[in-house]
């Protein structure tokens, strides 16, 4: 694959509730944001009934979208479009990136001013609400970070880790099952792939983000099926320099390039959750998500 | 001989003593109140002691605050003998704190704003971004008027050199505050006159103070200001509850506040009402669940968005607790000079954070002299003195520190100083204990304040380095001394209070005195039933009346014996359960009941619960419960504010008495005949009516005559009619109130009962009256429900939270 690559992404949620919701707020992550090899072309989101709505860039440069609904509702449909244009990500030699414990050790404080690119690696460095930092983890992965392995050589070897070890649980995504469990377990969802991967980076004194998007899987001949492609995906990012950020996914066992379109980012899931509100009402409801994400010519 | 309380009192090498000087003679600003305390003489100390004792108690100081039979709340824990600080003295400190604060505010201002301090390097970025209280949702905000502190507490305490140092800060929603100013009115009783001849300074504007600066960052001119409580469950709500009434503030829970169009508005009984400034007691991450914590009922939906939008003011600013965490104190000092440029006036207590190398270093070398504890308020990790470890625990506490380094914090251990306090015992004198001193500072537009006094905190007896109230230590009342050649304008009260207007009740408020209104009714009726019936057991015919009157009701399980299933509260429907029910609706509705109202209900529980433990005679019980029921219902009569709040209050006993009335005559006419007669002087009995019958009829109870009484007399309170025509009243008020409909429904059912001819009824009569009885009963529960529609429907109990 070489050039740019273009897709059309429609991402459906349909929440059919048992009553009638009196009034609702909800909070999206469904507009992409732009990279270094992404551009959004366009976008746009339907909601259906109508809700008033207000945008706001969060802390960690995402665009989040507040909706409020006030009258009386039972279903509520969330769309939305975008077409994104990718670009080649830049060739990176893993070798040549820096040992481990150089960029642990960056993420220390020393008392002497810090570059922007560090501070803003330091975020991600520490325990957040979905990604607890435990000994077990580091345990876990130590193997891969034999002393001086460089970050990204290392980092990589722990991806193909974890890949071979878990198994995919197709199906919806669920939070509420600890990492401890998933580790347990060896399986989850792209999402639990993605939490243990920043746990274990985080455990080691590295810095990690969760990143919130799709996944465009090539159908039958021209390679394996992706798993994680019918509905929003995760993956991750590490940070290594002198590279900066480089984006992983743990449950395809691959460098990202051209097939993951980037919607938002953070420490972890609950920082970009596409979509996530507080209901008055409505009693028991059903979900239906709904994902396409269709190549188009260049 | 007057008994000198001084007499065994010492100081110690060691530490500073607040009492005396390094001389062992008592310094000059205590002076004339050891003067008092030795004119007094020992029995007037011993009866300061138990008066302050009982204040506690009886004004219902406690951590924990249900009405609760079980006596899960614990009482406060007061010193009566106040800890003295001098004008001097406290200029130092004042200085200190208010400078402290300052520089907080500059702080949370930097950490989410430009972060220049982590940039350079004077702040670890370990700190704010390991911190669960950092919220990165508030990056870039800006509170109004940029004030991120509304209330800061400090804890200090006195070093043996007589320096104050700081301990720490709490920066997110300080407590103690409504404990310190109940302690000045509790003191203040037990030493009368004595803090005028002091020349004490008064604590008494400063509620009213706070209040106005907090609706004086509102852009309008009416604005309401609330204080937002996690509610009953949470340990200082006796606190929250106390803070509002001295503040007159609103107490009010997530559920009463809603926000549209990122507004913020409190649901009151008469609709939605702009809310301008929110005083919290709810930690940062609980405080919006669609945006931080999910997990959280206790928040309101969309109040980040609020504050994003400039629509609300909250104290403290959301995300300040980022500053509670033992590992800033080392790093004040540099953000000191690069935010204010000037150095600390008081200095904090020696303090390594062991995420830098060098401090790390030094920790493990010196693991002896030193307090372990945890950077993040997060982690389970119980603060550790090295020396009290095992070499074991050491080695282990060695692992962990260089696992996570940055997660742990050491501090010197201070030598607190010491202060008198009672010790109780055979003989009452005074001993040394342990002191710290949380002092509070208030942002007013005229800058910040500082609380002319503070919670004085010691530790337990024998207990040298730790001062926790959670620990069994005590608190003591500050007394800052005036300075005799200084006005002191501050302390005086400031204009006249804001008046909030008394349409501002929280529906949800509004809904729980309704149902103490309903529960104390339903209190008095079942211990009035169960009454009348002990005291007929010897007269066979009518006890089984009553007995199964008493079934039907649920109050007593006819199999049991009588004396022991009045008091078993797993009886559903039991008396024991009622009074469980009623201590619950009073706790909640706690904001609005006197102090007085309230050590009645919680004294009437204990009662109800020491007589269950010790089986008392029931009888005997039931006429003090009776005599504590009535006098509850003389407190709702004369002694609360007549609004809404009162009107539903007594709209819930009207319709629980109707519905009981009608239920119980209807049981009642069910008996046979002559059973029915031999039945009435207990019937009367039941509905307290005996004697009203007496000074009317001559004759023995007539089934005609009694249940005119008890119908459609309506001179009598006792009466269906007298609660109909109550009801009727207190409707047509909330109509023209509140411009709604006038509900017509019970007049059905009165018409029709009214059309019985009571004095010339029939034995056949007697199954339509029963019917139209029965009616009455059903009409009102269904006025009720139309009621809880109306007014409270948009309580909005379920709030969920969905995320894909």
């Amino acid at each position: 694959m070489s050039g740019v690559v273009r897709y059309q992404v429609r991402h459906q949620t349909v929440y059919a509730y048992a009553g009638s919701v009196a009034h609702a707020q909800h909070l999206l992550h469904l507009k992409p944001r732009e990279t270094a090899t992404q551009r959004c072309l366009e976008q746009a989101i339907d909601v259906w009934p109508a809700a008033q709505r207000s945008q706001h860039v969060d802390a960690f440069g995402n665009h989040a979208t507040r909706l409020e609904l006030d009258r009386p509702h039972q279903t509520l449909e969330v769309t939305a479009r975008m077409r994104i244009e990718l670009l080649p990500k830049p060739s990176v030699d893993a070798a040549a990136s820096l040992a481990w414990e150089q960029v642990r050790d960056g993420l220390h404080y020393t008392g002497e001013p810090i570059d922007a690119d560090w501070l803003e690696a330091a975020r991600y460095r520490a325990q957040s609400p979905f990604v607890s930092i435990k000994r077990l983890f580091e345990q876990y992965a130590i193997d891969c970070f034999a002393p001086d392995t460089p970050v990204l050589v290392a980092t990589r070897a722990l991806m193909s880790k974890i890949h071979q070890e878990f198994s995919y649980e197709s199906g919806a995504t669920h939070i509420g099952i600890s990492l401890q469990e998933v580790l347990a377990q060896r399986r989850g969802v792209c999402q639990d792939y993605a939490h243990f991967m920043i746990a274990c980076l985080r455990s080691l004194g590295l810095a990690a983000r969760y990143v919130s998007g799709y996944l465009h899987t090539a159908q039958g001949e021209q390679g394996p099926e992706l798993m994680g492609a019918d509905a929003s995906h995760a993956w991750v990012a590490v940070y290594a320099p002198p590279f900066g950020w480089i984006e992983l996914d743990p449950t395809n066992n691959l460098l990202v390039d051209r097939e993951h379109v980037v919607l938002a980012w953070g420490r972890d899931f609950g920082d970009v959750s596409p979509l996530r509100g507080v209901l008055l009402g409505g009693g028991a409801h059903s979900l239906d998500v709904g994902v396409s994400v269709q190549p188009l010519p260049t | 001989m007057v008994a000198d309380p001084l007499e065994h009192y010492a100081g110690s090498a060691q530490r500073f003593d607040e009492l005396l000087d390094g001389q062992g003679a008592v310094r000059p600003h205590w002076r004339r109140l050891v003067e008092h305390l030795s004119s007094g003489g020992m029995d007037s100390v011993r009866r300061g002691v138990e008066l302050a004792r009982r204040l506690v108690v009886e004004n219902g100081v406690t951590y924990n605050v249900y009405a609760d039979p079980q006596g899960r709340d614990r009482p406060w824990q007061l010193d009566p003998l106040p800890l003295l600080l001098s004008a001097a003295e406290w200029r130092d400190i004042e200085a200190g704190v208010v400078q402290r604060t300052q520089l907080a505010n500059a702080v949370l201002q930097d950490l989410y704003g430009p972060q220049r301090l982590l940039r350079s390097g004077v702040l670890p970025a370990e700190l704010p971004f390991g911190h669960p209280n950092f919220l990165w949702s508030a990056c870039g905000l800006r509170p109004l008027r940029d004030v991120w502190l509304h209330v800061h507490a400090v804890d200090i305490a006195r070093a043996p050199d007589g320096r104050w140092w700081v301990l720490g800060d709490r920066t997110q929603s300080p407590s103690g505050l409504g404990y310190a100013l109940e302690n000045r009115q509790i003191v203040s009783r037990v030493y009368p006159g004595l803090i005028n001849d002091l020349g004490v300074r008064s604590l008494a504007g400063f509620p009213t103070a706070m209040h106005e600066s907090l609706a004086d960052l509102a852009d309008d001119d009416v604005s309401l200001a609330v204080v937002l409580t996690p509610g009953p469950f949470n340990e200082t709500y006796f606190e929250h509850a106390y803070l509002a009434r001295q503040l007159g503030m609103p107490l009010v829970q997530g559920q009463d506040l809603t926000v549209r169009s990122d507004v913020v508005y409190l649901k009151t009984f008469a609709g939605l009402r702009r809310v301008h400034a929110i005083l919290r007691r709810v930690d940062d991450d609980y405080c919006d669940p669609l945006e931080l914590r999910v997990d959280s009922a206790l928040g309101v939906p969309g109040l980040l968005g609020a504050v994003r939008a400039g629509k609300v003011a909250l104290a403290n600013a959301l995300g300040s607790g980022v500053l509670e965490s033992p590992a800033w104190q080392g790093f004040l000092p540099g953000a000191a000079q690069a935010l204010l440029g000037t150095s600390l006036l008081m200095p904090s207590v020696a303090t390594w954070w062991c995420g830098e190398r060098p401090a790390l270093d030094y920790v493990l070398d010196n693991l002896d002299r030193l307090v372990i504890k945890t950077t993040f308020p997060n982690q389970s990790f119980e603060a550790a003195f090295g020396r009290h470890l095992s070499s074991g625990e050491r080695n282990a506490l060695r692992l962990r520190l260089r696992a996570r380094p940055y997660a742990y914090v050491a501090q010197e251990r201070l030598l607190f100083s010491h202060t008198p306090a009672w010790r109780a015992g055979t003989r009452v004198r005074l001993a040394p204990r342990a002191l710290s001193l949380r002092v509070y500072v208030v942002w007013t537009p005229q800058g910040y304040r500082v609380l002319p006094g503070g919670l004085a905190r010691i530790a337990a007896e024998g207990v040298r380095d730790v001062v926790s109230s959670q620990r069994g230590g005590g608190s003591k009342d500050v007394w800052v001394l005036a300075d005799p050649q200084k006005a002191l304008p501050l302390d005086e009260p400031a204009a006249a209070p804001r008046m909030t207007r008394h349409t501002d009740l929280p529906s949800q408020l509004v809904e729980n005195l309704y149902w103490l209104g309903r529960y104390s009714e339903r209190c008095e009726d079942k211990a009035r039933l169960l009454r009348a019936t002990l005291a007929v057991r010897t007269d066979r015919r009518v006890w089984r009346v009553a007995l199964a009157t008493c079934a039907a009701f649920g109050v007593l399980d006819p199999d049991t014996d009588a004396g022991i299933s009045l008091y078993d509260d797993k009886l559903e429907l039991g008396l024991a359960a009622d009074l469980g029910r009623f201590g619950w609706a009073a706790t909640q509705a706690r904001s609005r009941l006197s102090a007085a109202h309230w050590r009645s209900i919680s004294m009437m529980q204990r009662q109800f619960h020491e007589a269950g433990q010790s089986r008392s005679e029931p009888v005997e019980m039931l006429d003090r419960l009776l005599v504590s029921l009535t006098s509850l219902s003389g407190f709702a009569l004369d002694d609360m504010t007549q609004d809404d709040g009162w009107r539903m209050l007594m709209l819930g006993r009207r319709l629980e008495r109707v519905h009981y009335l009608s239920q119980l005559l209807a049981d009642v006419l069910d008996a046979e005949p002559a059973a029915l007669r031999a039945s009435l002087g207990w019937l009367l009995e039941v509905c307290s009516s005996s004697i009203t019958y007496r000074t009317r009829y001559v004759t023995a109870p007539q089934p005609g005559p009694v249940l005119q009484l008890l119908i459609e007399e309506s001179g009598n309170p006792r009466a269906l009619a007298f609660q109909w025509h109550k009801i009727g009243r207190t409707l047509r008020e909330l109509s023209v109130q509140h411009e709604g409909e006038l509900d017509h429904s019970l007049q059905q059912a009165i018409a029709a009962l009214r059309e019985v001819d009571l004095l010339r009824l029939e034995e056949s009569g007697l199954t339509g009256l029963r019917q139209r009885l029965l009616a009455l009963g059903d009409s009102a529960e269904q006025l009720a429900d139309r009621l809880t529609m109306r007014h409270f429907s948009h309580v909005g109990r379920d709030l969920r939270v969905v995320a894909t």
